[in-house]
């Protein structure tokens, strides 16, 4: 097979990057080992945990993704960023440009940049000071800890009231109680919302706020937004333990949008090996289909967790094509024994020049570029910046190609 | 050694990082709240099973054996390897008469085909099919895969013709669908092929690959046909030939399951073993080969992609070559299993959970309004057809059609 494009990696960097290069009249393919970490997300992108996050991006280091990109261009990106999502029929809450709030699942607020269109984002602290709050969860369900949520609600001056939901279209669900998980209830509530939304109706006395947990809307994207319609408060979804129904429900929005564009989605396939001649890659080798050709190629194979990262006792590597990876010397300058201090082996991923190739023996790879988690000195987890770099350097990268 | 050669078994079950995302793809668990789910029933539950076999369950044969698992999870455990190998090793339950009637796909072909007619109009019949779901748990709503009266396999030895002047030659494996129920995609293939400028041979008496046995628990059989394939493929490719097929679960099997599940050393022929669609892709696209195609041609074509097909990763060979016909016009049917999984869907117990785990594709289907379906697998053809009313047919079929010969 022959491809102008060939992208190593179905999570958001690939996914982003494979939209952005099949408008732009590429003829792609993406490869993709496995589901991505979408599957785990709390529905909120971060940007950067910072107050002014495209100022802070001015102080990073020079490894960190954005710096690469240079902080005066992050903006253009970011507008691009929710116009992309938004052709692709995902329309984010929040501004490009800014830092806003969501509620997590402990009842605290954390930053977040945009947010999928069910999750609320609120632009200050102050908005969730006060209500009285009526926190809705179905019967069985062990992943929203109703308790902690409103404990965490209380401590910021809300009242909050708790209530279960018995629902006989659940009842099959709870024959098997290791399945009453976050999207084999949301594909039951795909048609069961509408009892839901009936039930709340009987239920809310004086209360402003509802809380549910994220379990709506997995094939449906219309579901969360119909309740709202339904119930006469202001109802609010908040994150379950994995999967997440939104992650899973955007992962295969941008897959759907990213076909209709032309482009050729290759789920379960992984690449194993290359074919370099000089600074070029010529191939890529996967799995099912043997040799695969392109132009130019993106790694966007994640971090540790998507193994795009790989490490034994002794190394920190990159499996495809053994590009540079930027690590401290010496085991033991890669963790911290205090496991919630930073931890150094988090930040390390693929060197890369300024227009992210990927350095191989520290010399750039003419056509292979990396974008998302793999890449080194990121500190996403530490800074915030997860789906940030996923998407920016994804679109970042699309451009130059 | 590594690291991960020490810690690793088979079907590396401990790789597992317990996300469920196995559980969340799988087409049986929104569908039958009986089955366990792919996590419970592979990773977590071997765990138990190597302790004390006493933990094994027998729901674990609810699962389709779609291997939807295994390309969801981004951890690379072989979910559905540990389910069959599991059930193999396991389980305490005996086939039924209905099962071995119904794994035993060349066996049945054999003896229906002479009587095809009869046999035909009688499964046909209703009283018969009330019969068979009263008697034999073979539910009623089923249609019957129509017998042929003339084989494949002799229809090529008598009519096919002469396939020694191409210069190059391709061993078929055609399966037992092909040679019992329709020919006319063997015919088919041979005319493709020869169009392309390559030449048929047969496999010396090919056995059916056992993926109904497998799935029925006949394992001592299914060993036996794998072991015999293994040979008589191993001498075409010892004669410098490739293997093709026009059904991508025979392929599936062939390569993957021979030596995951059965323990069959597959090892000098599984590379050679390709489907149809891939190998004329290939040649295509390389510029070797060059198809014309007739200038009025026009279809509006679904196709849908089979489990074993989204398993193996070939998908797209087909899609391309159909895009490739001038006057298609096509849709690319989401990733749905059909419901049919082989002979499971043919037992009354499962027609329920069947139709239900296949309607999001046959509703897609009608949304879409094809002129026909396309795809790779015949048991998805039987459930399509029967669900949806819609014929569907093989990639090499309508590039047969097609052809501007
Ligand atoms: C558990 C978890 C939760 C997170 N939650 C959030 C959140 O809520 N908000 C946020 O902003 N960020 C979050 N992040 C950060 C996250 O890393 C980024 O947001 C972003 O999703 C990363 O996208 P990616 O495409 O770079 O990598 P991934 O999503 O990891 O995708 C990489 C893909 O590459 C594939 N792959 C790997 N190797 C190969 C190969 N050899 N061949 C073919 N394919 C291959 C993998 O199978 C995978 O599909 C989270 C991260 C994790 C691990
Ligand atoms: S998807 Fe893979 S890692 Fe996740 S629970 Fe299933 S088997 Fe385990
Ligand atoms: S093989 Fe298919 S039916 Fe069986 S557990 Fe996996 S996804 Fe479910």
């Amino acid at each position: 097979m022959e491809f102008d494009v060939v992208i190593i990696g179905g999570g958001l960097a690939g996914l982003t990057a494979g939209l952005a290069l099949q408008e732009k009249g590429k003829r792609t393919a993406i490869v993709s080992a496995g589901q991505n970490a979408l599957h785990f997300s709390s529905g909120a992108f971060g940007l950067l945990d910072a107050e002014d996050p495209l100022q802070a991006a001015k102080e990073l280091p020079e490894h960190h993704p954005y710096a690469r990109i240079g902080a005066e261009n992050l903006p253009k990106y970011t507008e691009a960023a929710k116009a992309l999502f938004g052709k692709a029929g995902i329309a984010l809450n929040g501004e490009p440009l800014k830092n806003g709030w969501r509620l997590t699942p402990q009842g605290g607020l954390k930053r977040a940049w945009m947010t999928l269109p069910e999750v609320d984002i609120f632009p200050d602290k102050e908005a969730i000071k006060g209500h009285k709050v009526l926190i809705v969860n179905l019967l069985g369900y062990l992943d929203f800890n109703t308790s902690f949520l409103a404990l965490g609600l209380e401590k910021q001056g809300c009242s909050c009231r708790i209530e279960t939901l018995r629902l006989p279209e659940m009842e099959r669900l709870r024959e098997n109680p290791s399945e009453m998980r976050s999207v084999n209830i949301a594909r039951v509530m795909d048609s069961a919302w509408i009892k839901v939304a009936a039930e709340i109706k009987t239920l809310v006395k004086d209360e402003d706020w509802i809380i549910l947990p994220l379990v709506f809307g997995l094939k449906d994207a219309t579901v969360p937004d119909r309740i709202r319609e339904a119930v006469p408060a202001k109802v609010l979804f908040v994150g379950t333990m994995p999967p997440s129904v939104p992650g899973m429900r955007t992962q295969m929005q941008l897959k759907k949008a990213y076909e209709a564009l032309g482009g050729t989605f290759l789920m379960g396939d992984e690449a194993i090996s290359a074919k370099t001649e000089g600074s070029r890659v010529l191939s890529v080798s996967t799995r099912n289909l043997g040799e695969v050709k392109a132009a130019e190629f993106v790694l966007a194979t994640g971090s540790y967790f998507s193994k795009g990262i790989a490490s034994d006792m002794n190394h920190v590597f990159e499996p495809i094509f053994g590009a540079d990876v930027l690590l401290d010397e010496g085991r033991s300058a890669w963790y911290d024994p205090d496991f919630f201090s930073p931890q150094a082996f988090l930040s390390y991923g693929v060197a890369t020049d300024g227009q992210f190739r990927v350095l191989k023996d520290q010399a750039p790879m003419d056509n292979l570029h990396a974008i998302g988690s793999v890449l080194g000195g990121a500190r996403s987890l530490e800074l915030g910046c997860g789906a940030g770099v996923a998407i920016l350097t994804a679109l970042s990268v699309a451009e130059t190609i | 050694m590594t690291l991960q050669e020490y810690t690793s078994s088979a079907h590396n079950f401990e790789e597992c990082m317990k996300c469920t995302v196995c559980t969340a793809y799988c087409p049986v668990v929104p569908a039958n709240p009986k089955y366990p789910g792919p996590k419970q029933a592979g990773p977590d539950g071997e765990r138990l099973r190597l302790k004390d076999p006493f933990f094994f369950e027998e729901t674990l044969k609810y699962c389709l054996n779609c291997k939807r698992c295994e390309v969801a999870c981004p951890s690379g455990v072989k979910v559905a390897d540990i389910i069959q190998a599991a059930r193999i090793r396991y389980s305490k339950s005996k086939p039924k008469l209905r099962d071995r009637i119904l794994a035993s796909t060349d066996f049945m072909g054999t003896l229906a085909r002479p009587f095809a007619p009869v046999v035909n109009g009688m499964t046909g019949l209703g009283a018969t099919k009330a019969v068979l779901d009263a008697t034999m748990a073979i539910d009623k709503h089923r249609t019957f895969p129509k017998y042929s009266f003339k084989g494949f396999e002799s229809w090529f030895r008598k009519n096919a013709p002469d396939q020694t002047r191409f210069p190059e030659q391709v061993s078929y494996f055609h399966g037992c669908y092909v040679n019992y129920n329709f020919p006319q995609l063997g015919k088919d293939f041979v005319k493709v092929m020869n169009a392309a400028g390559i030449g048929v041979n047969l496999l010396d008496k090919e056995k059916c690959c056992g993926v109904a046995m497998i799935s029925n628990g006949m394992i001592d059989g299914a060993k036996k046909h794998a072991a015999h394939n293994v040979a008589v493929l191993g001498k075409a490719v010892d004669a410098g030939r490739k293997i093709l097929t026009t059904s991508s679960t025979c392929t599936f099997t062939m390569r993957d399951e021979y030596p995951e599940l059965l323990g069959i050393d597959n090892s000098k022929v599984r590379d050679e073993i390709t489907l149809a669609t891939r190998y004329l892709y290939e040649r295509i696209s390389s510029g070797e080969v060059k198809l014309k195609f007739k200038k009025d041609y026009h279809a509006k074509i679904a196709y849908h992609t089979p489990c074993h097909m989204e398993k193996l990763g070939w998908g797209v060979y087909s899609v391309e070559l159909l895009k490739m016909i001038p006057g298609v016009e096509f849709t690319l049917l989401d990733s749905n299993c059909c419901g049919i999984a082989g002979t499971y869907g043919f037992k009354k117990e499962n027609y329920e959970v069947s139709q239900a785990i296949g309607k999001p594709l046959f509703d897609q289907i009608a949304r879409v309004a094809p002129d026909f379906v396309a795809c790779d697998c015949e048991t998805c053809k039987w459930q399509i057809e029967m669900s949806t009313g819609l014929q569907v047919k093989n990639p090499i079929s309508i590039l047969a059609e097609a052809l501007d010969i």
